[in-house]
């Protein structure tokens, strides 16, 4: 309760500074808007369903690709650990692909896909699986070699051996991995929405990109905001619960 | 099989290696860990080897324990070639090897759970008798980062009972304990190979430790790995390590150890 209030005492600070600033007309309000005219455009964004749709619109472009890029990365993962010849191929692939700031990959996405939800399917792709499958990697091959052995003696083989020892002592690796992959896909596809319109929907980074050409400050904080907290509370829905499991059950949080 | 006849005591192995050689390449040097041992250990018969490092004592545990394969000569146990890890010879190393993942009781069933026909209640029952020979009952639901070391080789040891292994194969267990714990964990082990009946092989470099528990203590010395003497411990059980009677076998074993150790080291012929 104590820490609640300590933040709350923080944010409102903030917002007083804030409205201090505006109120001392330093710079134009086009370019400095009160906190109240920024709380406005919100409460009417919500009220005409705006918000409620693009941040729809963003959050199951995320959620759809990010979680193929998962389920394509983790078994990828698993296998670069397992064979030197992916390792030495797609492994090496994988580790300069991760590299690239995944806000390259949205040119090639709109040249091969064109403007459609495709080519923000594929930039989210991208921004996941690298990293999900270079942490897979690299936690599978920190693993202490002394549990596959004991787990051996115990009579586990094969696929077992994978699922039941391998995956789950690598896991607080692909948890920081999956954490990584998020943060990237998230960057990139407000890039993508920020960068191109995509006539099936209107995300929160074409609202972003409407309100500079708008000039609207209100609507640009505004929605600053709105990604801000899409971005706390999936740390708080998604990865919290999972780093808690790992610091209470490992005795460390992940690394 | 019923739960009773699950906790009955498995006979123990006969153990027998025959002529077993190995050689490894380390650092460019071709390392010949293992020269043609042949030794016998009888049902229920808890052997210790000590040797200095690298003269093949774990590369024997190892290949006894199946997870590694002998350039010639071979294991039998019962009779019967050892290739491969087995259910009835369960292997403890000197790190526990708790998965982190698993409470302590789920530590206890992950074997558990890969041995055919047990029922998942049996299987329950079977982990906690086996907590409880530890002493660590209380303990079922806790994380292995909560337990101490000397709780995490006790638990360690209650993973590998609880299949019910004819064969413990030992890898310096205590090694890293502080000295109150291991001595305590000394009665505990003599009391369970004592209740359980198992043929235990314990690999250590700690001379006193062998004398303790061993009913035999082996001598193995390096480059290459060979057997140079063998000790028979006549004293009566439970022993307790800081006896005169014990302390005069460990320094006669000793001495023998120090009279090996400063041989010549011989050179491998490639």
């Amino acid at each position: 309760m104590k820490r609640i209030v300590k933040a709350s005492i923080f944010f409102i600070a903030l917002v007083l500074i804030w409205e201090g600033i505006y109120a001392a007309h330093i710079w134009s309000p086009v370019l400095v808007p009160s906190p109240a005219s920024v709380a406005r455009y919100l409460i009417d964004a919500a009220r005409d369903g705006t918000l409620a749709s693009a941040t729809l619109v963003t959050v199951r472009r995320l959620v759809t690709g990010y979680a193929f890029g998962i389920a394509i990365g983790l078994p990828l993962g698993l296998l670069t650990a397992r064979f030197n010849l992916v390792r030495d191929t797609l492994g090496l692939a994988a580790l300069g692909l991760q590299g690239l700031p995944s806000v390259c990959w949205v040119p090639l996405a709109l040249l091969w896909f064109g403007e459609t939800e495709s080519a923000m399917f594929f930039v989210v792709v991208m921004g996941t699986v690298w990293s999900v499958i270079i942490a897979t990697e690299t936690g599978v091959r920190n693993i202490p070699p002394i549990f596959a052995r004991a787990a051996r003696t115990m009579g586990s083989r094969g696929l077992h051996t994978w699922l039941r020892v391998i995956l789950p002592a690598a896991l607080p690796a692909v948890v920081g991995g999956m954490k990584q992959g998020w943060a990237f896909a998230w960057r990139s596809l407000m890039a993508a929405e920020i960068y191109v319109t995509v006539m099936s929907g209107f995300g929160l980074g074409s609202l972003l990109h409407y309100g500079r050409e708008l000039n609207a400050m209100d609507q640009v904080i505004g929605i600053m905001f709105v990604l801000l907290l899409i971005g706390l509370l999936a740390d708080r829905v998604f990865f919290s619960p999972w780093e808690r499991m790992l610091r209470h059950r490992w005795g460390t949080a992940a690394k | 099989m019923t739960l009773p006849d699950e906790l009955r005591n498995e006979e123990p192995s006969k153990l027998s290696v025959q002529g077993v050689s190995k050689r490894f390449r380390s650092r460019g040097h071709l390392v010949q860990a293992l020269d043609n041992v042949s030794l016998e250990v009888g049902e229920g018969e808890f052997v210790c080897l000590v040797g200095p490092s690298g003269c093949g004592k774990t590369t024997l545990l190892n290949i006894i324990g199946g997870l590694e394969h002998a350039d010639s000569g071979q294991v039998l146990a019962d009779g019967q070639p050892i290739t491969s890890p087995g259910r009835d010879r369960m292997m403890m190393f000197q790190e526990s090897a708790l998965f982190p993942w698993l409470d302590v009781r789920g530590n206890l069933l992950f074997g558990l759970k890969l041995k055919p026909g047990l029922r998942r209640k049996e299987r329950l029952e079977i982990a906690d008798f086996y907590l409880r020979l530890v002493g660590l009952e209380r303990f079922r639901k806790a994380h292995v980062h909560e337990l101490s070391g000397g709780m995490k080789q006790r638990v360690a040891l209650a993973r590998c009972l609880a299949p019910n292994p004819r064969v413990l194969l030992m890898d310096e267990p205590f090694a890293a304990l502080d000295a109150l714990t291991r001595e305590q964990l000394y009665g505990d082990l003599q009391h369970i190979w004592q209740e359980r009946k198992k043929t235990i092989i314990f690999v250590t470099h700690n001379v006193r430790e062998a004398a303790c528990l061993g009913d035999r203590v082996i001598l193995f010395s390096p480059n290459p790995g060979r057997i140079r003497e063998e000790f028979k411990v006549g004293l009566p059980r439970p022993r307790d390590i800081n006896t005169v009677e014990l302390a005069r076998y460990s320094t006669s074993i000793t001495a023998a150890l120090k009279g090996h150790a400063v041989g010549e080291p011989r050179e491998v012929a490639e």
